[in-house]
């Protein structure tokens, strides 16, 4: 066992891992972040996307000791101190942008990423950004339209008028 | 995954020392390797961090060649390798995003996946692979699937890519891996024109030297037009047959020519 | 105006609010104290002989609590199938022994031959390793008609044959049937296979088994759609622990697309184990450990015939199917080759004689179930292929060949020739409102566009049929289901009048926290806030079944429904006590009882602390207390219907599909909250598309899974799907629930791949590519395939 330290949303943490000991399992069992989920084995699924250093990567194909000292967001860190959803959690909800939940905190965690290196992105863009993210239940329309909506673009309302 | 000791040093020379020991693998961006781990695929007893090692990070131009760090990662390349857009555009093409915020060219190269991108524009631009003990043409580089030229405890420190006049690359994903199911590049230089090929074969990235001869002569699309990427020792597998990719070979390359 | 609230509005979920911020509780967020892990061994041959388990290096290593194989589970019983089908010739189904670790035999890659009990995940994994497992392999059964061929490898030595059953219906009708079909003007024949698919909902499997010594009581968290289902077969077929002593939890569950229905051996190996080791034990599935172990979907070879006359009219359908069971029959695996796939052969339309026979096969792959619309898309896909088929070779448009043969709106309620009785629908709406929505009209011009730029632009349309709401339990009984099929609610009313409504439903994705609520508000006239849903604990909620088949609404929203009625019933004779008026006179609305024609009233809080507080209260007619529980069994399906286009452009050059647009014109009688339906469509539209051009369970023919992971099973992703066009404003509201409902979840499956598979022999044809039909998934290979077949 090794310990590592880290910050994650801005707490300073630390904890024994072994070599093998992954970055989600790290935030899952050692912190109890279970916000961060874990639904492949082969890098594919994107549920466990955090930032680490202002960057989105999957916690799940990174070693805890690889973020020694590092920056880590995780989607637990994301609503204001008052439990305010953020821009993007809200227009999640507002736009019907998930069902079961469990894609969910890597699909917020992946839209800010992407709004961060584009503000306005188009719907094109919005899809192909969200390649490494799966969702089963949404078909991906509502989690497009409230991408938009959290970059300030006009959407339609979601239910039918 | 079995477990194993880790270790991050900070320079190439600790990283080669640290190497030398029995059953230890370098440990890049890991965006392969720790899948593989997952599977107990792979079982080292200790891995070695290349990514702590500066030195081996960063996009620079000199004259007209262009070298890559091989500990940069994918997103790096593909906003910072302006100097040669069609390289720059296939790094933004491989895996997703938080992938090539990890993935890098080094590990790409090292590893060699007969469907990675990279490996295609290495062979494709005739770069030269550098490593901590020597320089390694594209041509001798790569050696069979998930197989190079490197030495047991040798690492990549760097790609050196001469800048063509002309390249593209053009990738046929596989639906489900989103690999190259089938990916053409192409570059025209001063000495002529070179096609590599990644994702169709058996052997791993090839180059299709009747197109290069007929593209060398006459650089449009058409000029392929009357050849036939040959099928054998194509991958047969869920996605396509050997016919199909052939099909595919042919119908990228003649339209990586029209956008390059 | 949209409305704000209750029925018809589309307030946000408040679900959301921990699903945003990383609050959900799934069941591998738990860990309780002391917790142990479990490692399945499972084969990675598709079908053997174990000579012998030797686990006495894996027991040795330090931290494993326990090895168990199948020696350990004499005394219990098998997982349990929940239907039997009686075959054509009166007889029952054969029905193999499913036990919980394999005993003598394994019959497919991923059947667990041992389990490790450990102190951590990986010692576990470790361990299992080290077990050594002397196995013979035998020669696997993959193709189905392969397995039912004279001298072919038996699954089950002690079955007769691989044939589970031959069932024929409607059996009275064969020879009409064969005999229209001989004297038709036109006989339209299609060979097609609905494709095997893994459901891979994006949470894997869990199950955790906790026993408590000093209560004797077993509690199971498990990622279930129907806790109490799992608790009933667990607990009185499998491991017999009684109902008071065993508890089942499945808290908030990631999706389940109807693979979590089932019981599973890994969740009556944690109970049992946990009582043995006298440690909570948790097992966490991998996703490449899903693929082997959820039960898969779909997984059909079928031939069908459509017969017309000189004018058009659909005169006869003959369906012959292969449906492949997998290893063992998982616990609904029967029913859905056949009372949920030949019930809805006649489609929307008038075809007057219908015979369906259907062949279920053992194999030595991983069982097939239930996967989203469960026999209804086999149904719908092949019934929409042949019609297009048909419309093709008589030169007709396949919208005015449907409308002609569509049960016309005065027909209702209409009898089928395949036993079931739609209540009501309107296909002719459905269809025109999707023309319209995809101007049909215009598409022509459209075609020629993408042409000019060497692409091949096709248009498809489908018009489904569903039976939803599952369904009258005297009915399935005789079918050959082995449970009740109703819905439980109870309406705890608070004493200061906030309600609580316990519910047999459960929601993984669907809402049923923010749907329910508004059903309860417009009922009595308060605010939604005001009402809670508690559901997925079998030690509150009372007994149902749970959610699937697009039943929640249907069964258990008229379930609460009929609770609710109950309790506002007494509550007017608190009310009428209170204000010193007849019961007759009161009436409810907006949240206050008043009496008609005077300006006396009371408020919903006001009786509700009365019946709580009963100082002035009827003592001696009345109980106490506000709160009725109902238990609701239908009288039939719920009939949803719709129509569904897809339009997309080939590149012929490569094979790729890209789909240009959606739209789905569905009726779903009333909706309750149209966001949350339109949410439901999208997502099974989406899974219909991978289905149609994405994804297959393929298997070698050594049984070996070709596509074991998403590197190999292509699941659809954003870029893969456009932004979808739906409608649901043609209601005809169900006429035999309260509430008027159909069910959505499963429609957007069922309907999508014919009409997306229609749009590209369309596009094939009219780009001078006369290809009959490709199976699905239509991947560029084979569409290019197809085409080179045709050069």
């Amino acid at each position: 066992m090794t310990e590592v330290k880290m910050t994650v949303n801005g707490r300073e943490v630390s904890g024994d891992v072994e070599g093998r000991t992954l970055l989600s399992t790290f935030l899952r069992e050692n912190l109890g972040l279970t916000g961060t989920h874990v639904g492949c084995d082969t890098s594919q699924c994107g549920a466990c996307v955090v930032h680490v250093n202002g960057k989105a990567v999957k916690s799940c194909t990174m070693f805890a000791q690889e973020a020694a000292g590092a920056d880590v967001a995780t989607i637990e860190g994301q609503a204001g101190a008052d439990g305010s959803l953020n821009t993007i959690q809200q227009a999640f909800q507002d736009y019907h942008g998930l069902q079961c939940g469990f894609c969910t905190p890597g699909m917020v965690m992946s839209a800010a990423a992407l709004l961060k290196e584009n503000p306005k992105p188009t719907e094109a863009e919005i899809r192909n950004y969200l390649e490494g993210n799966i969702c089963r239940c949404t078909g991906y329309h509502n989690i497009v339209r409230a991408i938009m909506a959290a970059s300030g673009q006009d959407v339609p309302a979601v239910a039918a008028e | 995954m079995y477990n194993f000791d880790f270790e991050q040093p900070a320079s190439v020379e600790a990283a080669v020392a640290a190497l030398q020991a029995e059953d230890t693998l370098p440990l890049s961006g890991g965006q392969t390797l720790i899948p593989s781990m997952k599977q107990r695929l792979n079982a080292p007893a200790k891995l070695v961090s290349l990514t702590g090692i500066d030195a081996l990070k960063g996009v620079s131009v000199d004259g007209g060649t262009l070298t890559i760090g091989a500990a940069t990662t994918h997103a790096t390349v593909a906003a910072e390798a302006t100097a040669y857009p069609a390289l720059a555009a296939l790094a933004g093409g491989i895996g997703d995003p938080a992938v090539r915020n990890r993935g890098t060219i080094g590990g790409s190269l090292a590893n060699n996946d007969p469907s990675a991108c990279y490996p295609s524009a290495v062979l494709g631009t005739g770069a030269t692979v550098v490593t901590n003990a020597r320089e390694i043409a594209a041509d001798d580089f790569f050696d069979g699937v998930f197989t190079t030229a490197l030495e047991e405890g040798e690492i990549i420190t760097a790609v050196k890519f001469p800048i063509p006049e002309k390249a593209n690359y053009q990738k046929f994903e596989q639906p489900a891996s989103r690999f190259a199911l089938t990916g053409v590049f192409v570059a025209k230089t001063a000495d002529g024109v070179r096609v590599a090929v990644t994702g169709a074969s058996e052997e791993g990235v090839f180059r299709w030297t009747e197109a290069e001869e007929a593209l060398s002569a006459n650089f449009t699309p058409e000029a392929v037009d009357g050849l036939t990427a040959s099928a054998d020792g194509l991958i047969s597998d869920l996605h396509g047959t050997p016919q199909y990719r052939a099909s595919l070979i042919k119908t990228l390359t003649k339209r990586a020519v029209a956008a390059a | 105006m949209p409305k704000d609230h209750g029925i018809g509005a589309s307030p946000k979920r408040r679900e959301d609010i921990r699903f945003l911020t990383g609050a959900g509780n799934y069941t591998d967020d738990i860990n309780i104290h002391g917790q142990a892990y479990v490692h399945f061994l499972r084969s990675d041959v598709a079908h053997g002989t174990i000579n012998s388990i030797d686990a006495s290096a894996a027991e040795a290593m330090e931290g494993v609590l326990k090895v168990f194989t199948a020696k350990d589970f004499e005394a219990v019983g098998g997982l349990p199938c929940g239907w039997q089908v009686t075959d054509r010739f009166g007889e029952a189904m054969q029905e193999p022994k499913h036990p919980i670790l394999a005993e003598g035999k394994v019959r497919h890659v991923g059947d667990p031959i041992a389990a490790v009990v450990a102190e951590t995940p990986e010692i576990a994994r470790d361990a299992a390793e080290a077990i050594v497992v002397d196995i013979d392999e035998l020669p696997a059964v993959v193709d189905m008609k392969a397995a039912l061929a004279a001298g072919a490898p038996k699954v089950h030595d002690d079955l007769t044959s691989n044939l589970c059953y031959d069932w024929g219906f409607v059996e009275e009708n064969k020879d009409a049937v064969d005999e229209a079909i001989k004297n038709a003007a036109h006989v339209t024949t299609l060979e097609l296979t609905n494709n095997r698919l893994v459901a891979n909902p994006m949470e894997p499997r869990v199950a955790i088994g906790d026993y408590s010594r000093g209560t004797d009581e077993h509690t199971l968290y498990t990622t279930s759609q129907n806790p109490h289902v799992i608790r009933l077969l667990m607990g009185a077929f499998v491991l017999g622990i009684p109902e008071h002593k065993l508890r089942v939890v499945a808290p908030d569950v990631g999706g389940g697309f109807g693979t979590k229905i089932f019981h599973y051996a890994e969740e009556a190996f944690v109970t049992f184990a946990a009582k043995v080791v006298n440690r909570p034990v948790k097992w966490t599935a991998s996703r490449s450990e899903a693929f082997i172990s959820d039960a898969h979907g779909r997984d059909h070879v079928t031939k069908i015939e459509l017969a017309l006359d000189a004018d058009n009219n659909f005169v006869a359908l003959r369906t012959d199917t292969h449906a492949n069971m997998g290893a063992y029959l998982s616990t609904f695996a029967p029913s859905v080759p056949t009372w949920l796939h030949g019930t809805l052969m006649a489609g929307n339309y008038t075809t007057p004689l219908i015979y369906v026979n259907v062949k279920a096969v053992f194999t030595n792959t991983v069982p097939v179930d239930a996967y989203r619309g469960a026999g209804r898309p086999e149904a719908t896909f092949q019934l929409e292929r042949v019609v297009d088929k048909a419309a093709r070779e008589l030169g007709v448009d396949p919208a005015e060949l449907r409308r002609q043969n569509f049960i016309k709106p005065e027909q209702f309620p209409y009898d089928t020739p395949v036993a079931v009785s739609y209540d009501t629908g309107n296909y002719h709406a459905t269809l025109d409102t999707g023309l319209k929505m995809v101007d049909y009209a215009n598409f022509e011009a459209r075609a020629a566009e993408s042409k000019a730029r060497g692409k091949l632009r096709g248009i498809g349309l489908a018009h489904y049929i569903e039976a939803c709401g599952i369904a009258p339990s005297n009915l399935v009984g005789q079918l050959g289901a082995r449970a009740g099929l109703y819905e439980s609610a109870t309406v705890r009313v608070n004493a200061t009048g906030s309600i609580s409504v316990l519910t047999g439903s459960h929601s993984h994705g669907q809402g049923h926290e923010t749907t329910f609520p508004q059903v309860i508000a417009e009922m009595i006239g308060i605010d939604e806030s005001q009402v809670d849903i508690v559901h997925g604990d079998t030690s509150k909620t009372p007994m149902g079944m749970g959610t699937y088949g697009s039943r929640s609404i249907a069964v258990g929203g008229s379930a609460m429904f009929k609770a609710a009625e109950k309790v506002i019933n007494k509550a007017k004779k608190i009310a009428a006590h209170l204000m010193e008026a007849s019961e007759a006179d009161i009436e409810l609305a907006d949240g206050q009882f008043s009496v008609a024609g005077t300006d006396k009233s009371v408020a919903w809080g006001d009786v509700c602390l009365a019946a709580y507080v009963p100082h002035n209260y009827p003592l001696e007619d009345l109980e106490p207390g506000l709160e009725e529980t109902a238990f609701y069994d239908p009288s039939n399906f719920t009939y949803p219907s719709g129509a569904y286009f897809c339009e997309v452009e080939v590149d012929p050059d490569t094979g790729a599909i890209d789909i240009l647009s959606f739209n789905a014109a569905d009726d779903f009688g009333n909706v309750i909250n149209p966001m949350i339906v339109e949410g439901q469509v999208h997502g099974g539209v989406a899974q219909g598309i991978g289905q149609a051009m994405l994804e297959h369970a393929a298997y070698d023919e050594n049984g070996q899974l070709l596509s074991g992971s998403f590197m190999d099973y292509a699941m659809p992703r954003a870029a893969d799907v456009p932004s979808f066009g739906v409608d649901h404003s043609c209601q005809t509201p169900c006429t035999h629930n309260p509430l008027g409902v159909k069910g959505c979840g499963e429609a957007g499956a069922i309907g999508s791949p014919p009409a997306l598979v229609n749009a590209v022999i369309d596009a094939l044809h009219r780009g001078g590519y006369p290809v009959e039909h490709i199976d699905m998934p239509l991947s560029p290979s084979r569409v290019w395939n197809a085409i080179q077949s045709v050069k």
